[in-house]
């Protein structure tokens, strides 16, 4: 790669001074070395230090620097800036309450996933070694432990736009179901009642943007579509 | 103008694995503590830990704690303190079968054990060949732990201040700490939180460097905090450069992957570790193979057009055992390098990664500095855990999982000994007069200066500066022309101006109190490194050679001794013995390292 110039269209807002957001055009020339979205947004820093984001690992296991790139949300440190049809046009995640430029208020989006008790539970006696659990049972958690909480997921689900108080939203329920798959837990009559409700678990309608958007490539749809089976059969 | 205090049993600054720990015995002995955090809790650097967390387990085959520490000091190069050694290396099992109960998914042995990988330096037998010692979660056990240890908390209901950064150390006339003071990232507000207990667990500071596998969060905020209070800091030359980071991106390839099976390879595809450490290889010591690496390149024979980094190669492994073993880091591949390591080799070369020295503490996680003939008197108050703090368990080189399991066991111990001395102690010391001025006069300085540094600039010529002068291998007069150039920066670190005046969310006044924290680490570094005059683990300089006198160039007679930088001193440096002597067991005595 060879130095070029990347065009920007950036949502900026500052509660401080500006009565409402607007979208900057910017531009930032780059070195060779730098890849990704979150290099050519350091090298802006650089270059206007009012520029407000979320970063830390730049490596994609944080989750701190989900924003909606082009229209999709994505984390900024996975996303290769040459492949950004210019300009790049980048926003805040949608869906919750913008603080400053690209930082939301991630309020509502914790409140869900602490709403479906994201802690093991096993009221037996702590044993003087680990729990067993067969690689097989162990196998289950994979697709559900891996989620960074960047929740590029939760603020792409239209159901999650319309009932962000009501909804768990997919990140909450990949998580509730992280549990519930979970062969050392033993709440799972607790964590079913919890969802048993026309909104926190029934509000997905599988339109799959979670999927799509998830930078992890995890599937909530179908975790949730689990929980769903566990319902059923509980009822029956 | 009057600053809102906020009273709390016990404050601890840092969510990461360290402070997240300590939580836990706060929560649960049902102390009203505030745990600060610049991130939300599982955003902290512990997430980005790949490998595993070591523990003598023996679930695959026989082990003992002793072996342990054994391997602990060695890797150390006898720099270690071996009571604390010895307190981490007997509460390992402990520690991590607590975190197995609170949910953590560690991966499992077919009789539905913990699975555990061979790891670099870890060895049976008082250091005769490899053990399967590292507990692990594929590659992601940092996530795994960091969200595990997280969970309990929400199970224990701790209080937590998100993005909320500490600015500076309050201590009372006596020395006691008493508390910090933050600012609330949202709003710009400080604040001060008055505490019985304060716990540094802010980890390290390895972005002083310019190519770090760390987060842009690692700022080192406790060090720059306590340095600021007229706390030494402990062994700041010994910085790892973690053989694996991806030429180029730097982003960390963990040692698991020679765990499971991994080559180092020159420009001849040559297994090169062989000549360096015929008996361990590829799973030699950190500081050993990126010290045979950056050789390796130094002499023409690294990869690439500009031969300017190593392969490491797993094509040989079985692909499933890739996608099962070590899934994180084929997607760091294909990310960072732009290669499918199932297919082709990744190109890696030494990183910096992890500070050895801290916040100098006992094995109980007090905070103890010199204090008349007392070298290590305790600091009433104050406690630190992680990689902020110097135990010291890791001398001058780390092994590879005694990371995870420092954070675990100290921020553990520094949880008991707060709780243990708040049951004991008494009301609150009284808040010293203006105990938020220092604070207060850093922010409006950066919000008044005009004509001052550039953060970016200043920052880069810093991490520059640093790589240059205090790389893997060092030089007598690049380290003496290092103390001049990062003294002319730390003028300038201190005349930062931002141009963002705003009271929302200000990260341009957040980097810019960062950079002041982290010019105290690089200061630290460069002038202790500088001042010492043997190569000892990572520590390695070019006038201190292997010689039949000093093998490897280590001088036990002079310089088997701990450094205390005082910067509020004139920048003077005390030295302090290691302490030799195990809790329990006999010394390990001195030895000429090799692996």
């Amino acid at each position: 790669m060879s130095k070029r110039t990347i065009q920007f269209s950036i949502y900026r807002y500052d509660p401080d001074k500006d009565d409402a957001p607007y979208m900057q055009d910017i531009s930032v020339e780059l070195e060779p070395t730098d890849r990704k979205l979150l290099d050519a947004l350091t090298k802006l820093k650089a270059k206007d230090d009012t520029i407000a984001y979320r970063r830390s690992c730049r490596e994609g296991v944080c989750g701190s620097d989900a924003m909606n790139i082009n229209g999709k949300n994505g984390l900024a440190c996975l996303t290769d800036i040459d492949g950004l049809k210019q300009p790049v046009v980048l926003r805040p995640l949608p869906g919750l309450p913008v603080i400053r430029d690209l930082i939301v208020d991630m309020t509502q989006f914790f409140k869900q996933y602490h709403s479906i008790k994201p802690y093991l539970v096993n009221n037996d006696p702590a044993p003087e070694r680990e729990r067993l659990q067969s690689p097989e049972d162990r196998e289950e958690l994979n697709g559900l432990y891996e989620c960074i909480l960047c929740a590029c997921c939760s603020t792409s689900c239209p159901s999650f736009w319309w009932n962000p108080d009501k909804f768990v939203g997919p990140a909450g329920l990949l998580a509730a179901y992280r549990f519930l798959a979970d062969t050392r837990d033993q709440a799972t009559n607790e964590r079913l009642d919890n969802l048993e409700d026309p909104y926190r678990l029934f509000r997905c309608h599988t339109i799959m943007n979670c999927v799509d958007v998830c930078p992890k490539g995890l599937n909530p749809t179908q975790a949730i579509g689990k929980i769903k089976d566990m319902m059923v059969r509980r009822a029956v | 103008m009057s600053i809102p205090v906020l009273k709390f049993d016990a404050v601890i600054v840092g969510a990461g694995g360290a402070g997240l720990r300590s939580a836990i015995q706060l929560s649960e002995a049902g102390l009203k503590t505030a745990v600060l955090s610049k991130v939300f809790p599982t955003r902290s650097h512990t997430v980005a830990a790949q490998g595993g967390v070591a523990a003598s387990l023996g679930n695959s085959e026989e082990d003992h704690w002793h072996w342990h520490m054994y391997d602990t000091i060695k890797g150390s190069d006898w720099l270690g303190d071996q009571d604390s050694i010895e307190y981490m290396c007997k509460a390992a099992n402990e520690v991590v079968v607590e975190l197995e109960h609170y949910g953590m998914p560690f991966d499992r042995t077919d009789n539905g054990k913990i699975y555990q990988r061979p790891f670099g330096g870890h060895m049976s037998n008082f250091g005769e060949k490899p053990v399967r010692r590292s507990c692990a979660a594929a590659d992601r056990t940092g996530h795994a732990m960091l969200h595990a240890l997280y969970q309990r908390n929400v199970k224990a209901n701790t209080q937590f201040f998100v993005e909320w950064m500490a600015l500076d150390l309050i201590r009372d006339a006596e020395g006691a700490v008493v508390g910090v003071t933050a600012m609330e990232m949202e709003t710009g507000q400080v604040v001060i939180f008055h505490s019985r207990a304060t716990i540094f667990a802010t980890g390290g500071a390895g972005r002083i460097f310019n190519s770090s596998t760390n987060a842009f969060i690692n700022t080192g905020d406790g060090l720059g905090m306590a340095a600021r209070a007229g706390i030494p800091l402990e062994d700041l030359e010994f910085w790892q450069f973690h053989p694996t980071g991806v030429a180029g991106a730097g982003v960390l390839i963990t040692e698991g992957v020679r765990g499971e099976g991994g080559i180092l390879r020159n420009s001849s595809k040559e297994r090169f570790m062989e000549r360096y450490a015929p008996n361990a290889k590829d799973l030699a010591s950190r500081d050993v193979v990126s010290r045979a690496m950056a050789t390796e390149i130094k002499e023409g024979r690294g990869c690439g057009v500009n031969k300017d980094y190593i392969l490491l190669d797993i094509t040989h492994l079985d692909p499933a055992t890739i996608m099962k073993r070590l899934p994180g880091i084929r997607e760091i591949g294909i990310q960072f390098a732009g290669v499918d390591c199932i297919k082709e080799p990744l190109p890696v070369v030494p990183t910096a990664h992890y500070q050895m020295g801290g916040i100098p503490t006992n094995y109980t996680g007090r905070v103890v500095v010199p204090k008349g003939d007392d070298l290590a008197s305790v600091v009433p108050g104050f406690y630190a855990a992680g990689e902020c703090g110097c135990a010291s368990v890791h001398g001058a080189n780390r092994l590879g999982t005694n990371s995870l399991l420092d954070l675990l066991v100290f921020g553990k111990s520094a949880g008991d000994s707060a709780v243990e001395d708040l049951k004991a102690g008494k009301a609150h010391r009284e808040l010293p007069q203006g105990a938020a001025e220092q604070s207060l006069a850093r922010i409006s300085a950066l919000d008044n200066r005009k004509g001052g540094a550039n953060v970016y600039e200043t920052g880069l010529a810093m991490r520059r500066c640093m790589q240059d002068h205090a790389g893997v291998f060092r030089f007598g007069d690049m380290l003496k022309k290092g103390v001049d150039k990062i003294l002319e920066i730390e003028k300038a670190a201190h005349e930062l101006e931002i141009k963002d005046k705003s009271m929302a969310w200000n990260t341009a006044r957040t980097e810019a109190l960062e950079l002041e924290n982290l010019i105290e680490v690089a200061k630290a570094t460069m002038i202790s490194a500088e001042a010492r005059k043997e190569s000892r683990g990572a520590h390695v300089r070019d006038d201190a050679p292997d010689t039949p006198e000093f093998p490897n160039g280590r001088n036990d007679k002079e310089w088997l001794k701990h450094t205390l930088f005082f910067p509020q001193e004139g920048n003077k440096i005390v030295y302090k013995p290691v302490n030799m002597k195990p809790l329990s067991v006999e010394t390990i005595e001195l030895k000429t390292r090799s692996y």
